[in-house]
């Protein structure tokens, strides 16, 4: 059994290479592969499209670098979404470091849509303390947020003029990629009663699913598969929807590479081989 | 311009480590790790301590924020082994206050909402067979975590099957995880392509 000995001694790099063709070729040459909608994120697209034009929704985005791959093309689907629906958002963050990014995704989406600063949506930025910040603003948004990030007084902005808690608002949207999510659902929509609409990293994503069934949550959008399938909602064609091809590929890269190297293991335990698999094997 | 170039160069640096550990890794993660607590100080001064702190008291005059101050600086206190107790001041309020904040919303979200939707009526049609697949689910991984009776009869086997809606769970979470992880490195890789090496459209 020379040769399943020599797979399962195969050199990880080359599994590395394998992926990283699996990325590389369908960017340049775009499959095109069907983006298929869930009812978790048809759920979430239709609660903020039930929205009557000019609700103000509380949108905070709680990621930072780290995981911005997935939430940022959410972010810019969801506030592209907004923006054309006439919502006014009122948006803020969580992260120290997020700062940059939610300010990012607001410019992006408002100059795609054509949305104005102030007009169409406000920035408060970053505040610190996760429940405590939640539980202010369902008492005061001002005694979190007396100003915006640029120093001008709420009560000076449009959008946030006449808001001062959950109950002025439509809806509280949470894009996160940590528990932060918890404290939203806790506090926002269980001692708040604010409707929630949840998009996270795929990584959390069945932590939520019991929310959904609960009702707890109204929509749940899940990684970069849930941002393509937003983005292909609002009809639009961005980094999430040009990202699922090689998503696709790798997946299946994967799934080979899982189904040789047991195969290879099972065969290799048959055969009687005791050594197991050499340095540098898949199972390493 | 220049920011593309710098970004590209230090994501090429993190990507050298799959390839074996190097210099330009080590580079790439230690100015990542300075950079990222200059940056994180600098937002916490200008996001939390001017606003709730300094700019009360030089403006307003407004006092009560010397107490949570002084909280913060006996936190500090831990730096030098006889401070330990004055930081154990500041540790114990923040433990009481937390878990009055913490508790009452964890019991109503986390368990008395999930216990009552796990109880609710079935729907009609296919739906119930959802709903009996997640009550099947939460009494036999609720058996399986049951360890005051030992795990035979009954018990034992709601306990058997409660292992396989685990293994279904994590393998669920674990497909996720790839997806997440896949993401990163796409996203990576259409910044190499498409912002340094324009070989791709923009968007």
């Amino acid at each position: 059994m020379a040769w399943v000995r020599k797979l399962l001694s195969i050199d990880r790099r080359i599994i590395f290479l394998l992926v990283a063709a699996g990325v590389v070729l369908p960017l340049l040459f775009p499959l095109n592969l069907p983006v298929t909608l869930t009812p978790r994120v048809k759920a979430a697209f239709d609660a903020i499209d039930a929205l009557p034009p000019g609700s103000k929704v509380l949108l905070s985005m709680d990621f930072e670098p780290d995981i911005m791959a997935e939430l940022m093309p959410m972010s810019v689907a969801i506030l592209r979404h907004c923006f054309r629906k006439r919502l006014q958002v009122i948006a803020m963050t969580l992260y120290p470091a997020g700062t940059g990014l939610g300010e990012r995704a607001l410019t992006t989406a408002a100059k795609a849509e054509g949305a104005v600063r102030n007009r169409d949506y406000a920035w408060l930025g970053y505040k610190s303390g996760f429940q405590v910040v939640m539980i202010g603003i369902g008492e005061n948004l001002r005694g979190m947020y007396p100003v915006d990030f640029y120093g001008t007084p709420l009560d000076s902005i449009p959008v946030t003029r006449g808001v001062n808690s959950y109950r002025q608002t439509a809806m509280v949207i949470n894009v996160s990629g940590s528990s932060g999510t918890d404290y939203w659902i806790q506090f926002a929509q269980g001692r708040f009663h604010a409707p929630l609409v949840v998009g996270c990293t795929a990584v959390m994503a069945t932590d939520y699913y019991p929310y959904l069934s609960s009702r707890q949550i109204l929509g749940l959008i899940g990684g970069l598969k849930g941002a393509a399938e937003y983005e292909r909602l609002i009809d639009d064609f961005g980094d999430a929807r040009r990202g699922m091809d090689a998503q696709s590929l790798v997946h299946l890269i994967i799934v080979m590479l899982v189904i040789v190297g047991n195969a290879a293991l099972f065969i290799s335990k048959r055969a009687g081989d005791a050594g197991g698999p050499a340095a540098g094997s898949m199972t390493r | 311009m220049i920011e593309t170039w710098v970004a590209a160069f230090l994501t090429l640096c993190v990507f050298s480590f799959l390839y074996k550990d190097n210099p330009f890794y080590r580079f790439a993660e230690h100015l990542f790790v300075g950079s990222a607590a200059g940056y994180l100080l600098a937002v916490q001064w200008q996001n939390v301590l001017l606003p709730n702190v300094w700019t009360p008291l030089a403006r307003g005059r407004d006092l009560i924020v010397l107490i949570p101050l002084l909280l913060g600086f006996m936190m500090l206190a831990r730096a030098w082994s006889k401070g330990a107790g004055i930081a154990r001041w500041s540790i114990a309020f923040y433990v009481g206050i937390y878990s009055g904040v913490a508790i009452p919303g964890y019991m109503q979200a986390q368990i008395f909402a999930q216990l009552a939707d796990a109880a609710k009526p079935w729907p009609a049609g296919w739906a119930a067979v959802n709903s009996a697949l997640v009550l099947v689910g939460f009494l036999t991984v609720l058996a399986y975590f049951f360890f005051s009776a030992p795990h035979t009869g009954v018990h034992g086997a709601g306990a058997r099957v409660g292992i396989y809606f685990l293994m279904v769970a994590f393998g669920a979470s674990f497909g996720y995880t790839v997806m997440a992880r896949v993401s990163l490195l796409i996203a990576r890789v259409q910044f190499l392509l498409r912002d340094w090496l324009h070989v791709l459209p923009s968007p």
